[in-house]
């Protein structure tokens, strides 16, 4: 089998390094991954060796550069399974693509009195866009809530999408309560009184197999760099005939087919949602990023992430001073995991557990209205990676422990 | 190095304010009122104050959620400030934010900040320098915002 996890840490130089005189071990997935060399080395070797405009030269580095911009966006699409390379647009990542949807379909088809409808588990980032759309529009927000167990309330989303609702945005993956959300049977509720379904993947893309056209999401939106990528990159997956009827986001060079003194008109997809010069070079990266998934496998990615929650989860589910967020069953659980040591502020956890060597996040996670539905001001979070391995939870455990011990007692003493 | 490092961190003066906070309410007849947050992890602090007719702080407290820096932060400082006058008081957070940046500061000045200059040690821990100024920058616009009022209603 190809999970074989010290193959992977050679592949991630940053990983073989202490912190704090501590081994690191990197927790923050959910916020950004590590890059493997092969995503390091297709950037340095696209900027030593082809680095040219794209689209708009004759000359030979113009033409290398555009034939391996246009190679990412290929595998971008096979990456997801979208039905042609047109419907694949480069972004600077999610937050980017979602404001794309919101900007342009949103803003053309959502009328006064219509409703959009999201989830309270959104991040920021697929919540503010719809939001301001429904304020500046006066439509209705709606939002589908929790069950117990922190899982996306499947009967409420059927309460709550309406004939009037025209958008439903929906986040796959929680990068809080650890949970994939039913979005193909939400597609399916959201299509059936008439409305488009905005999926925001940045959780998912990089952990699961996801494929657009069996989920049947109208667009789907992630980042380059939670995925192995470079920052700044990431893909918006859109269906032809809703792009092709949506006006663009931005104007500018690469983007138009015609410009008259008084008016324009627009090239084909994609290119028509890429105006000016693109990141490139990021995009190459993002390619090799899809290659390192591809070549590992991504149900052999789940499947690494699933052992590892299924040894860790229960064990942190022991520890009777620890609170976990979402489903206590490991099987409904992805590699995050939020939690508190009960009356020890995160913040402070965090601090102890970097002492260790272990890089947590602590925060709201981007997710506020989330966190008041938890009534929590803040989690410590935990989040896993391919490269991640039993050591890593094990090292975890210890270092929640040890940063118990000390704020129980106030100090330890120096090894 | 394991957690022994905390301990320059969480000295026990700072578990003690973080325990058991000092002027930790709030307070009915305020002067001056002002809610700061800290936005990367969710902090929250309400502050009230109250100047006297000669511009001294004649009562102070606070309420909000926070880590124990933050929170240990707010009880020393409110600590170290009550009964000062304001340009005494404005001085001080001057003081305190300079000194976690690491720069020098006289030794009166230091002390002057009781049991707050223990904060100091808050430099090895970049990350944590928000927590322990949001009470002081609180403080600052506090009596900043006074000052507007007054010079509002000249």
């Amino acid at each position: 089998m190809a999970s074989n996890v010290t193959d992977f840490t050679q592949d991630f130089a940053i990983l073989n390094q202490r912190v704090n005189d501590e081994p690191l071990t990197y927790l923050d997935n959910a916020a950004t991954a590590q890059k493997p060399q092969q995503v390091i080395d297709a950037l340095t070797h696209f900027y030593q060796h082809d680095n040219a405009n794209v689209h708009r030269g004759v000359h030979t580095l113009a033409e290398r550069a555009t034939e391996q911009y246009e190679a990412a966006r290929a595998k971008v699409q096979h990456f997801i399974n979208a039905a042609e390379p047109a419907e694949v647009i480069f972004t600077k990542g999610a937050t980017d693509g979602l404001n794309l949807v919101a900007s342009t379909y949103g803003e053309a088809h959502v009328q006064a009195g219509d409703e959009i409808v999201i989830s309270i588990m959104e991040h920021h980032s697929n919540l503010i866009p719809w939001q301001q759309l429904a304020l500046k529009k006066h439509a209705t927000l709606k939002y589908i809530g929790l069950t117990a167990d922190g899982e996306l309330d499947l009967a409420d989303a059927a309460k709550k999408i309406t004939d009037k609702t025209k958008i439903v945005a929906l986040t796959h993956a929680s990068n809080v309560l650890g949970t994939i959300t039913p979005l193909k049977q939400v597609a399916k509720l959201a299509h059936q009184h008439g409305a488009i379904i905005v999926g925001d993947g940045a959780q998912a893309a990089p952990h699961i197999k996801v494929d657009v056209q069996d989920l049947d999401v109208d667009f789907y939106a992630f980042s380059g760099h939670k995925m192995m990528g470079p920052t700044g990159i990431g893909a918006l997956y859109g269906k032809r005939s809703l792009l092709d009827a949506t006006d663009p986001y931005q104007y500018g060079g690469e983007m138009i087919d015609f410009v008259n003194l008084y008016d324009s008109t627009w090239t084909e997809l994609p290119w028509k949602f890429e105006a000016g010069t693109q990141n490139i070079a990021g995009a190459i990266g993002l390619g090799a990023a899809v290659d390192y998934l591809e070549a590992v496998g991504m149900d052999q990615v789940a499947a690494h992430e699933q052992r590892l929650v299924d040894y860790l989860l229960p064990k942190m589910l022991d520890l009777d001073y620890l609170e976990i967020y979402g489903p206590h069953d490991p099987a409904k659980h992805t590699g995050v995991i939020a939690f508190n040591i009960k009356g020890i502020h995160p913040h402070d956890v965090a601090t102890a557990l970097d002492m260790e060597g272990v890089a947590v996040r602590a925060g709201h996670h981007c997710a506020q209205p989330l966190m008041k539905e938890l009534h929590q001001v803040a989690t410590a979070r935990a989040s896993f990676y391919l490269y991640n391995t039993q050591a890593d939870a094990d090292r975890l455990l210890n270092a929640i422990q040890e940063a118990k011990e000390f704020f129980s007692h106030g100090s330890v003493e120096a090894k | 190095m394991g957690l022994s490092k905390l301990n320059s961190l969480y000295r026990e003066v700072i578990l003690d304010h973080s325990d058991h906070p000092h002027h930790k309410h709030a307070l009915a007849d305020s002067t001056s009122t002002i809610t700061l947050k800290n936005p990367t992890c969710g902090d929250v602090i309400n502050l009230d104050v109250k100047l006297d007719a000669t511009d001294h702080i004649a009562d102070i407290g606070f309420t909000g959620d926070g880590c124990t820096i933050s929170q240990s932060s707010a009880s020393m400082m409110t600590d170290a400030v009550m009964g000062k006058s304001k340009e005494e008081a404005l001085h001080m957070a001057k003081t305190f934010s300079d000194m976690v940046m690491g720069k020098e500061h006289p030794q009166a000045d230091l002390d002057q900040l009781e049991d707050a200059a223990i904060l100091s040690s808050i430099m090895q821990f970049p990350a944590r320098i928000k927590c322990a100024t949001l009470s002081w920058w609180a403080l600052q616009r506090a009596l900043m915002r006074e000052e507007d009022q007054v010079t509002k209603e000249d």
